[in-house]
């Protein structure tokens, strides 16, 4: 107990200073720490995606990422995206427009996983393809949906953008 | 005009096989035709148009609170040592060093507690004293300040065994040698055997009759794995005790709430009214939280001796070995045709591997026997099935309750009998298929039956017959495959009630709060219930809420399963609607001055005529004038089934759902790999109250039934599993799904709410047939046993290519 570590990161936009055990993984600092309980506990060994948070623009297992190498980065876990006036972001909307959330235990990883490649894509001007778009979503499993909806969600994200 | 009207007087003429089937529909749209039920003659405004989930917005910002989510003050954390060994002797267990771990607050064993056994057949001890019986028996569990400290606890505690050589065989365990593998078994009594933990015997016609009638009978055995749900959130309970007023709260994901209350008083021996389930949000359920399991008690009893509040979450790992899983089994199925090929009889012979204790997945015969007496028109039909204690860990139930397991074995064998018969795959299924009016040999009556109609669609749509005929040559060969199927879809009577209940308030300000027994566990209940209220009392969907997740608040209703809620709480909720109104009409016709009349409900209001009023100015008025009423009321939907008799015969549900798929696959004969391409489904949904979530249902299903047929086997060896993980247990991912063309037939049930009927367990029911079907039109190999993986092709292949050599 004695050999806490102070970090320093950005979390959802804010500057966070947390001291945390060097073993103490991403999710359970989220979850239990910090009280931020959208990120999913799904199998805790990097196969199942429910966990997904963005770290300096890229989609990660929060349950295969120690607490302590946050230090120093921006964090996006689901509770950083909208805002108090507009509480669901584009992804989010074309989720729900698209019947894409049934029990909903991997939505928020989904969107995490969605967020990270359409906003590398969109800072790129590049407009993906069904096909990676599978590919981007490959590490997410869920087992209501089939997937379909999920992959017409990640699309009509980019329904805006001038092809 | 009526679609099916004209195909039930002609029930006995083929029709459809005497047509080219190239030709036998040109239509392109089920949506377009007029559906026969009077309820669905009015314009609807809501119900058949797409609408979001009510419930989404919480799930898609991480505010929906799951049970893992949920913390409660003082709560401790709780981890449940289970056995080393699927089979032994428990000589002592000694818990005082993890007792003295600090932070440790209870442990208990079978010696701590008084408990009855739990399970239908109450022959599953909660925690287990003298034996052991399968790899995930409980023998103690430990509540403690951390999660960490619990589990450390349970390595502390001291269990020394005799390990005895398990039976991991039912037909080993059936040998008059085998041991006794559950000693509260009435398998000797009841059956004749000690390890059959529960036996059915079904027949209709004279089978010795239809088999002198039959030009060719196959008979084949078809071999089905174990396979699980895991449901993205993996197991969890969080339970509260009160030791002021001795009442127990449990945060369960059960799907059958009121079932569930009562079998935990069971097990605890307590009154079921102290016990208080609350459903937090529910992170997938596909039957597998229709059981209690011993995990459950076990928390409850850790709070209560503690006082404290205590969680227990589930890891993936254990949830692959301690949660319910599919029936693997064994069937032997024998069925005839007579020489134009209708079909004259099934003999079916059926060995579950039941597992160590019996859970309500041992009663899947119940649906698998409809299958065989009643998916398409037969004569005759015997069933015989036994459910085998083994030391495998036991099966629970799984969206689609035995019919994956019947529906392949019985499609895989009608296209074996088209082969015999030289006849085309389609048109045999099109000879035979069921039709409205139809009351089956079990006595399943077809009041509304889509099954031609599904059957047709898929052929059309899927070009069936130009593909099947295609050339098979090179390295990746497509084949197609059709299958079809028959479930319930207006619920089934199995429990004292199938019903549901409603409870409507009205405010004073013009919300309504739903207040319905039934459960949302992500297939989207809540929103066809807002749908309906939307459409019936033209109130906005803002103002709507739903309460459905508290046994002290909610109505009774038998459970989420079975495909029933739409059909159930919708028809629950229509009639709580008539209530309402009944209540409306009244006070606003005085208001308005009018005669009582059929008022128009929309946008808020209530309009007769030129004349309207707001509906809450009626509510207010009803309120706060004499004789003061408040507008609620209450309803109790029991649909119009009938139990079985003894033999298993009677009408058991209100409605029956029909579907057919065609699936197009692409083998490597390099590798063995199958690629499903695309899959065509078409469903006798009877109407469709909400396009999106039934297609998402669809959508499900479909992969479900994909990933039973090509990818999903748990792996035992010895009774223990070995691939307990993701890795090694694969689900399909988003590059693994085909294109899904969904053609849903609205046959309009005249029971149903606008017609609707139970549509969720249908779309994983053909699949594997459908897959493996197929697979043989690809490559020429008949597979009857799933999964069909790679290595099974890529030995099939080979084993063909020196058949082909040795000729």
């Amino acid at each position: 107990m004695n050999n806490l570590i102070e970090i320093k990161f950005r979390l959802n936009g804010k500057e966070t200073k947390v001291k945390v055990k060097p073993a103490l993984l991403l999710i359970d600092m989220l979850r239990d720490e910090l009280k931020l309980k959208g990120t999913k506990p799904g199998c805790l060994e990097g196969e199942c995606g429910a966990c997904t948070v963005i770290i300096d623009g890229d989609a990660i297992n929060s349950c295969m990422y120690l607490a302590i190498n946050a230090d120093g980065k921006e964090v996006t876990t689901i509770e950083g995206l909208g805002s108090q006036d507009n509480p669901l972001e584009l992804v989010q909307e074309k989720m729900l427009e698209h019947g894409a959330v049934q029990c909903g235990f991997c939505s928020s990883g989904v969107i995490m996983t969605i967020k990270a490649f359409s906003d590398k894509m969109k800072a790129s001007g590049k407009t993906p393809t069904r096909e990676e778009l599978k590919k981007s979503l490959e590490g997410n499993l869920c087992r209501c949906t089939g997937y379909v909806k999920i992959i017409d969600a990640a699309e009509a994200v980019y329904d805006d953008q001038p092809s | 005009m009526c679609f099916f009207g004209g195909f039930a007087a002609e029930k006995n003429t083929p029709l459809f096989f005497l047509r080219p089937p190239e030709a036998a529909s040109k239509r392109t749209s089920y949506f377009e035709h007029v559906p026969n039920s009077n309820k669905m003659k009015k314009e609807l405004k809501y119900i058949g148009k797409a609408a979001r989930k009510l419930d989404g917005k919480e799930r898609v910002t991480g505010q929906a609170v799951y049970g893992h989510d949920i913390e409660l003050p003082g709560m401790l954390h709780a981890t449940i040592l289970r056995t080393k060994y699927p089979c032994a002797e428990i000589l002592s267990i000694d818990t005082s060093k993890a007792m003295a771990l600090e932070g440790v607050e209870c442990i208990i064993t079978a010696n701590d507690i008084d408990v009855n056994n739990i399970s239908y057949k109450r022959d599953h001890p909660i925690l287990k004293k003298g034996t052991v019986n399968c790899e995930r028996d409980e023998i103690a569990a430990v509540a403690a300040r951390t999660k960490e400290i619990a589990d450390k606890a349970v390595q502390l505690i001291e269990v020394k065994y005799k390990v005895k050589q398990g039976i991991f065989d039912p037909f080993e365990a059936l040998l008059e040698s085998a041991p006794r593998i559950n000693e509260f078994g009435k398998g000797q009594e009841q059956f004749g055997n000690k390890n059959i933990a529960e036996a059915f015997h079904y027949e209709h016609g004279d089978l010795e009759t239809e088999k002198a009638k039959s030009k060719v009978i196959i008979k084949r055995r078809y071999t089905l794995p174990r396979v699980t749900h895991t449901c993205m959130a993996t197991s969890n309970i969080t339970a509260e005790y009160s030791n002021l007023n001795g009442r127990l709260t449990l945060w369960s994901s059960t799907q059958v709430p009121f079932l569930y209350q009562r079998d935990v008083a069971h097990a605890l021996k307590m009154d079921p009214s102290k016990i208080r389930i609350i459903q937090p949000v529910i992170g997938g359920g596909f039957g597998s939280k229709l059981d209690m399991l011993p995990f459950e008690p076990i928390c409850a009893l850790l709070a209560m001796k503690s006082g404290k509040p205590v969680q227990l979450l589930y890891s993936r790992e254990e949830e692959f070995i301690a949660s319910p899983t599919r029936q693997a089994m064994v069937i032997d199925l024998t069925t005839g045709a007579s020489e134009n090929g209708k079909f004259t009889f099934r003999e079916v012979d059926i060995i579950t591997d039941n597992g160590a204790y019996t859970s309500w997945g041992a009663t899947t015969p119940f649906v698998m026997m409809q299958t065989f007496s009643s998916l398409y028109q037969i004569p005759a039909c015997k069933f015989v099935s036994r459910a085998v204690y083994t030391n495998n860990p036991f099966a629970g139930s799984f969206r689609g309750y035995g019919n994956p397991q019947a529906t392949f074995s019985l499609e895989r064998n009608i296209d074996v009998m088209a082969e015999e018969l030289g006849m085309d795959k389609a048109e045999i299924r099109l000879l035979n298929a069921n039709y409205k009016g139809e009351v089956t040999g079990q006595g399943l009556h077809y009041k509304s039956c889509g099954a031609a109609p599904a059957l047709e669609t898929v052929i059309e749509k899927s070009q069936y017959h130009k593909k099947a005929r295609a050339p098979k040559k090179g390295r990746y060969r497509r084949g197609i495959g059709l299958a079809s199927m028959l479930h319930v879809g207006g619920g089934a009577k199995i429990y004292r009630s199938d019903g549901c209940g409603t409870t409507l308030k009205l405010d004073d300000y013009g919300y309504l709060t739903i207040i319905t027994g039934s459960n949302e566990i992500g297939q989207g209940s809540e929103t066809v219930l807002a749908m309906i209220a939307m459409e019936e009392l033209g109130i906005e969907r803002d103002k709507i809420k739903v309460i459905n997740s508290d046994t002290d608040v909610k109505p009774w209703d038998v459970g989420v399963h079975a495909s029933r809620t739409s059909f159930v709480a919708g028809n629950s909720m229509l009639g709580a609607i008539k209530l309402l109104k009944e209540k409306l009409t009244k006070k606003a016709s005085e208001l308005l001055d009018v005669a009582a009349c059929d008022f128009v409900y929309e946008n808020g209001m209530m309009r007769f005529n030129e004349k309207e009023i707001k509906i809450d100015k009626v509510v207010r008025e009803m309120h706060f004038t004499p004789p003061h009423e408040l507008c609620e009321v209450n309803y109790f939907y029991e649909p119009p089934s009938q139990f079985q008799d003894k033999q298993f015969k009677g009408d058991v549900s209100a409605s029956y759902a029909f579907a057919s798929q065609a699936i197009e696959v692409e083998v490597d004969t390099a590798t063995g790999v199958v690629h499903v391409l695309d899959a065509y489904v078409s469903q006798d949904v009877g109407r469709v109250l909400n396009p999106i979530g039934l297609q998402g249902q669809i959508e499900g299903g479909l992969a479900t039934g994909i990933g039973y047929a090509l990818t999903e086997e748990m792996i035992y060896e010895q009774g223990y599993l070995k691939n307990p993980n993701f890795h090694g247990y694969k689900l399909l991912t988003t590059t693994d799904m085909p294109g899904v063309h969904f053609y849903p037939i609205e046959s309009g049930d005249e029971e149903g709410p606008y017609g609707a009927k139970g549509a969720s367990e249908a779309p994983l029911i053909p699949t594997a047939a459908a897959i493996a079907n197929a697979v043989a039109n690809a490559i020429g190999v008949q597979f009857f046993s799933l999964p069909v993986t790679a290595e099974k092709v890529l030995l099939a292949l080979k084993e063909k290519q020196k058949t082909i050599l040795v000729h």
